[in-house]
């Protein structure tokens, strides 16, 4: 493979991370979130921070990372107790911009400078790049689709996909809206850190522009495409919205009209997503795997 | 007293849709709270599984103890569940998954396998369906999946709202018949909100009838079917 395509592939698997994040939120909770870059961005300058001011190694930094965003996720995840859908929206897209503005304005993130020397994650005494960091990327998203999969499978993940289907019914079921809303939110902010961290190191210098609100639109643009609250939507998803603009490199001023249509086309004729309920690439895949036997 | 109600009022915003409303249910009972369209059924019930605030002199208490303020899903764990009105099954979980929502937080104390097979027997439907979406079933079914799920906890009172709506006449005489059976034959505590005022006195022991957030007239069931008033007024004869 050309070092091309492994620096594209590095980027599609780091999206992909980072919308199994948003899909745990918006796809099984229910919660709509148009801030999810703002995580990955916390993501990425603690990581930063971590390995150029603190030193850390990546191995020591990563989890911490994810802790620290989580638990950034869980403070910024309580207006989802209070305020529903649209207005939930517009709240995110404020957390969105706030964070941006943070890492703009206060010295400490670099302002519009942003953080550079990130130095490469090293494995004992090697440094990871090319090939050998798109595996480790590739085991981190390993990693992550396994959560996502045990996420849909454990008790916490069915109360959560309750709670996204009817809050009311479920909290009258004995299921805690505030619990599980913030469950999710920690999840799959945590998610978003990690592929933040994976992406500081690869870029090795980021700037507050990098986590905007259209990376939060474009995340959640690309779950949509793939089908939101599947297993392998995000990942679909983030496979064809990364390579498209690639192969269409010449277009790339069009990428976001190109973005745009793609959303409208699939909102009209497959709104569950390519891999969604009812869509006709599960219609086809169901037939010829179970040989036309309708189970689920 | 299982379940205890004084002075109930619910308001929203400016208008009041229940007014003083008092009653109660003995364990093992099953009560009916009858009504027209918009008398505030609905709003007493959401009350009940703590979906609406009550006014401030209200109280609730239940197995004697004040519930007044707990959160709805602090007040299913104590045993208090409902059947909604329209069933309010999570349309994009399959029937198994929505049964077993129902045991969330209670799975050490219940014998799931147990309480399926039983619950089988009422539902066959249920079982031969336990993979399917449940947006893919009929209404009827919906409803019965809604019971199902209510009951697969061990409630200690079952609160149905509203059942015989949007069921054709033949699904409705059985499912009442279900409920009926289950509190005959199974014990359990039963409140049933109704514009079916026939359908569920038939079964209850007591009931309260409901005018315009009020409660104007109490009794033995088997009484109030008598009355001319509520024959006039709710039967139609």
């Amino acid at each position: 493979m050309s070092s091309y395509v492994i620096t594209v592939s590095i980027f599609i698997v780091i999206q992909a991370i980072v919308a199994y994040g948003l899909n745990i939120i918006v796809g099984y909770a229910g919660q709509i979130s148009l801030g999810h870059a703002a995580f990955f961005g916390i993501g990425a300058y603690s990581a930063a921070l971590l390995s150029t001011r603190a030193g850390m190694v990546f191995w020591v930094a990563a989890p911490l990372v994810m802790l620290i965003t989580g638990g950034i996720g869980l403070i910024l995840g309580l207006p989802s107790l209070r305020v529903r859908a649209d207005f939930l929206a517009i709240t995110t897209i404020g957390i969105n911009f706030i964070v941006e503005a943070l890492f703009l304005y206060v010295p400490f993130f670099g302002g519009a400078l942003g953080i550079g020397g990130i130095p490469r994650v090293r494995f004992m005494g090697l440094r990871l790049f090319g090939t050998s960091y798109l595996g480790l990327c590739l085991l981190c998203l390993g990693a992550v689709i396994l959560v996502s999969w045990w996420f849909t499978k454990c008790w916490a993940g069915l109360a959560c996909m309750a709670l996204g289907e009817d809050e009311t019914a479920a909290s009258s079921m004995g299921i805690s809206p505030v619990r599980f809303k913030l469950l999710a939110f920690v999840i799959g902010t945590a998610m978003a850190g990690l592929g933040g961290a994976l992406y500081a190191h690869q870029m090795r210098f980021i700037a507050p522009s990098d986590f905007g609100f259209p990376v939060s639109v474009m995340i959640l643009s690309l779950i949509v495409l793939g089908g939101m609250g599947t297993l392998w939507g995000p990942l679909i998803g983030a496979i064809i919205l990364g390579a498209l603009p690639e192969i269409f490199r010449p277009f790339t001023e069009y990428r976001m009209l190109l973005y745009g249509v793609i959303l409208l086309i699939m909102i009209r004729f497959q709104p569950s997503g390519l891999l969604g309920e009812d869509s006709i690439i599960r219609k086809i895949l169901k037939k010829y795997w179970t040989g036309g036997n309708d189970e689920k | 007293m299982l379940l205890q109600v004084n002075d109930l009022n619910i308001s929203y915003k400016e208008v009041r849709a229940v007014h003083g409303v008092s009653f109660s249910i003995e364990e093992g009972e099953l009560v009916s709270i009858i009504g027209a369209n918009g008398a505030g059924k609905t709003s007493i019930l959401n009350a009940l599984i703590g979906l609406v605030p009550c006014g401030r002199q209200s109280s609730i208490f239940f197995s004697g103890k004040d519930i007044t303020s707990l959160p709805s899903h602090e007040r299913a764990r104590k045993g208090i569940r409902i059947v909604p009105e329209r069933a309010r099954v999570f349309p994009r979980l399959t029937v198994y998954e929505n049964l077993l929502t129902g045991i969330y937080g209670l799975r050490a104390k219940v014998d799931l396998k147990e309480r399926l097979e039983w619950l089988y027997g009422f539902f066959p439907v249920l079982e031969e369906r336990r993979e399917q979406y449940s947006h893919t079933l009929s209404g009827g079914e919906q409803q019965q999946l809604a019971i199902a799920r209510a009951l697969i906890s061990e409630p200690k009172v079952l609160l149905v709202d509203e059942i015989s709506m949007g069921l054709m006449p033949l699904l409705v005489e059985k499912v009442f018949e279900i409920l009926g059976d289950l509190n005959r034959k199974f014990g359990i505590t039963i409140l049933i909100v109704e514009q079916n005022a026939l359908a569920s006195l038939r079964i209850s022991n007591r009931a309260y009838v409901l005018e315009a957030g009020r409660i104007v007239m109490k009794g033995n069931a088997s009484m109030l079917i008598q009355d001319k008033r509520i024959r006039e007024a709710y039967l139609g004869i």
